[in-house]
């Protein structure tokens, strides 16, 4: 167990270094640059020079890779071209956030999905199969931000049910002790907040959670089904135990096998940023932050952002080996 | 009376317009304390059988016909709550490949704790301890360990070892043994046979042994029944089918099995074709494209069972073979190819 732990992650050295080499070619090949993100279009040539030579930008490539080398090993990411912020800084002040909306999504999702995906394999075939089925189909078919759109029309400017963006309403403000705003109420005491922060996180997080859910749905369903043809629930069955038993035990426990894979993943590509949700809610995670990014040049944030989302995303997929490993027997390393 | 009676039981698959009748009108009786054979090739209906009187067959798209009383009782027509509680207690079952018949996510001692917990009341220590014991009793070493051990750490005789001890947990009154040999290697066999013979022995429990195998029939079956496209060919008692088969079906059974004395570079005599449902029951006999004493007058309709030679010996044949087949390498030193007398046409 602990030597798939230090393999994995020995492996995260030579991943993040071939990453960087990718993204420094990638952001080398970007048309454009910070220099006329900052001074528009209409900049002089000499004033681009200036800022360019300001951010050593005016070096070969492998001058600028060998730089951000050297800060690296000293855990030093840089400083962001448009805010003047440590890059780290940056990054610990926003990812709270997107954890918070990402964990709030998967958990809407795992726990929707699963009750329905089994139900609908159970009764295949009957109506609530079909509609899970066909809604669910129809649901990965509708954009995100459509979607967002939508619930925010109805629930926020319409029947005024909901805030429409933001982590918490002006004037609230819980004692920050872990950055994620509903558990920081609830630690602190401040049951306001928790309560504001949830409310803000419910359009933001159902948005989200519409992918994952549709995925979870359908894989527990499949999954279900076929465990059911299964010769061991045939011998439960010939064994006379209670339903509950046969169901819990030896259906459920290998069908959410492959489910708990794909819930990994997708927690994985949720926290790597929900990019159009958080824009669309104003929700002020690292996905609106490296979209912003983006637009701005912003190199050393998006260096440090991928890096760290990267080892963000190969601990989450550590850790949901682990889980399997002590929920798979047959996996379990000697 | 019989402990089990199955009478005319018949099992359709599919709806109207397609359907299929995988066991049409079998019966056959099991004695407190017997083992009966059902015999016969892959399709012929005989897993069908055992998961109807399990209660094991899907509701849906399933019919069932005829009897089938349980010490009185009919087990078809059994509500699923009824039949919960009679499976594991008064009747279990066995299955053919005991990797896939085990949970792989669940330890050993778990499978076998929670048919007592169900059916005995036993609880924690307890259970564990009459896990333990069922598992030494089936001849699995060290049982307290392997109580702790999931399936795929266990050997493929081991395994079946664990699912007998779960079948036999709550000593039921009928085991049925779906070809529970067939995934396991010859030795294994050997003595997994051994071992439900002598469980059965000891216990007085009924077997209903399913199985293609006529060597473990041979060895172990008190009474035969042969299946072929679901309906029952031949029943005999196991002497009697081995010495004179009559059915040309179960003749040409006898007689495919290799022999260890016969002349060099003698060829194999396999049964032509194989199974299939072109000729209905109701046309004639299932069992005529394939058979070398068929006349026309096979196909007037469903043969009836018929005892030509000697009573109890039923065969469901309008041209019974008469010729016997030499069986001496057949490990049943009791049962000799004799001329059957009197009978030879």
């Amino acid at each position: 167990m602990l030597r798939l732990v230090i393999r994995r992650l020995l492996q995260l050295i030579p991943t993040l270094l071939g990453l960087s080499v990718l993204l420094f070619l990638w952001l080398n090949r970007l048309p454009g640059g910070p220099a006329s993100a900052i001074l528009g279009e209409r900049a002089t040539e000499e004033k681009k020079a200036a800022i360019n030579k300001l951010l050593g930008l005016d070096q070969p490539v492998y001058v600028q890779y060998w730089r951000f080398l050297k800060r690296m090993v000293q855990g030093d990411l840089g400083t962001s071209i448009q805010t003047g912020q440590p890059v780290w800084d940056e990054f610990t002040l926003r990812f709270p956030a997107t954890v918070e909306l990402s964990l709030m999504a998967i958990l809407i999702a795992i726990v929707v999905g699963i009750p329905l995906g089994y139900l609908a394999a159970r009764r295949r075939g009957g109506w609530l199969d079909i509609t899970a089925v066909s809604v669910s189909l129809v649901g990965i078919c509708i954009p995100v931000f459509f979607l967002a759109l939508i619930l925010k029309g109805i629930f926020a400017v319409k029947l005024g049910l909901l805030p429409s963006y933001g982590r918490l309403e002006t004037g609230i403000n819980a004692t920050e002790v872990t950055g994620l705003a509903m558990l920081d109420g609830l630690l602190t005491g401040e049951f306001d907040a928790t309560w504001d922060a949830f409310r803000h996180l419910i359009l933001p997080s159902v948005t989200l959670a519409s992918i994952p859910l549709v995925v979870i749905v359908r894989m527990t369903r499949a999954s279900v089904l076929e465990v059911l043809g299964e010769d061991y629930v045939r011998t439960a069955e010939s064994k006379g135990l209670e339903a509950r038993v046969v169901r819990g035990r030896h259906v459920l426990r290998n069908a959410l096998l492959p489910v708990v894979t794909a819930v990994g993943l997708l927690t994985g590509a949720l926290l790597s940023g929900a990019v159009l949700t958080e824009s669309v809610f104003s929700f002020e995670g690292i996905g609106k932050f490296l979209y912003d990014a983006i637009g701005g040049r912003d190199y050393p944030v998006l260096v440090g952002f991928i890096m760290l989302i990267t080892i963000v995303f190969v601990l989450i997929n550590l850790l949901v080996d682990l889980a399997y490993s002590i929920i798979d027997p047959r996996v379990r390393v000697n | 009376m019989a402990l089990l009676s199955v009478d005319e039981l018949t099992v359709t698959f599919g709806g109207r317009g397609r359907a299929s009748k995988a066991v049409d009108g079998v019966s056959f009786d099991v004695d407190q304390g017997q083992v009966v054979g059902l015999v016969g090739e892959s399709g012929c209906g005989k897993s069908v059988t055992s998961l109807a009187l399990m209660g094991l067959l899907p509701s849906k798209g399933v019919e069932l016909g005829g009897r089938a009383d349980f010490d009185g009782t009919n087990l078809l027509t059994m509500s699923q709550r009824e039949l919960r509680d009679m499976r594991g207690s008064q009747l279990a079952m066995i299955f053919q490949d005991p990797l896939s018949s085990l949970n792989p996510v669940v330890p050993i001692g778990v499978q076998v704790t929670e048919i007592l917990q169900r059916h005995r009341g036993l609880k924690g220590e307890a259970a564990r301890k009459e896990a333990a014991h069922l598992l030494d009793r089936v001849g699995i070493p060290d049982p307290t360990r392997r109580l702790k051990e999931y399936p795929h750490q266990l050997s493929g005789g081991m395994r079946q070892r664990a699912l007998i001890a779960m079948a036999v947990a709550c000593a039921p009154r009928l085991l049925i043994a779906d070809e529970p040999t067939t995934a396991l290697d010859v030795t294994i066999q050997a003595q997994i046979l051994e071992l439900l013979k002598e469980l059965v022995d000891e216990e007085g429990t009924a077997l209903l042994m399913i199985t293609h195998d006529l060597g473990v029939v041979a060895g172990l079956c008190d009474q035969v029944n042969v299946l072929y496209a679901g309906k029952v060919v031949e029943s005999a008692d196991r002497h009697e089918l081995f010495a004179h088969p009559m059915h040309p079906y179960a003749h040409g059974l006898l007689e495919s099995i290799p022999r260890l004395d016969a002349p060099r570079g003698e060829p194999l005599k396999p049964i032509r074709g194989s199974i299939n449902d072109r000729i209905a029951w109701a046309d004639g006999c299932a069992f005529a494209p394939r058979c070398d004493y068929y006349t026309m007058e096979c196909l007037t309709g469903t043969p009836a069972l018929t005892e030509p030679a000697a009573a109890g010996h039923q065969v469901r044949c309008v041209n019974p073979v008469r010729e016997p087949v030499e069986i001496a390498t057949l490990d049943t030193p009791d049962v000799t190819a004799t001329a059957h007398g009197g009978t030879s046409a």
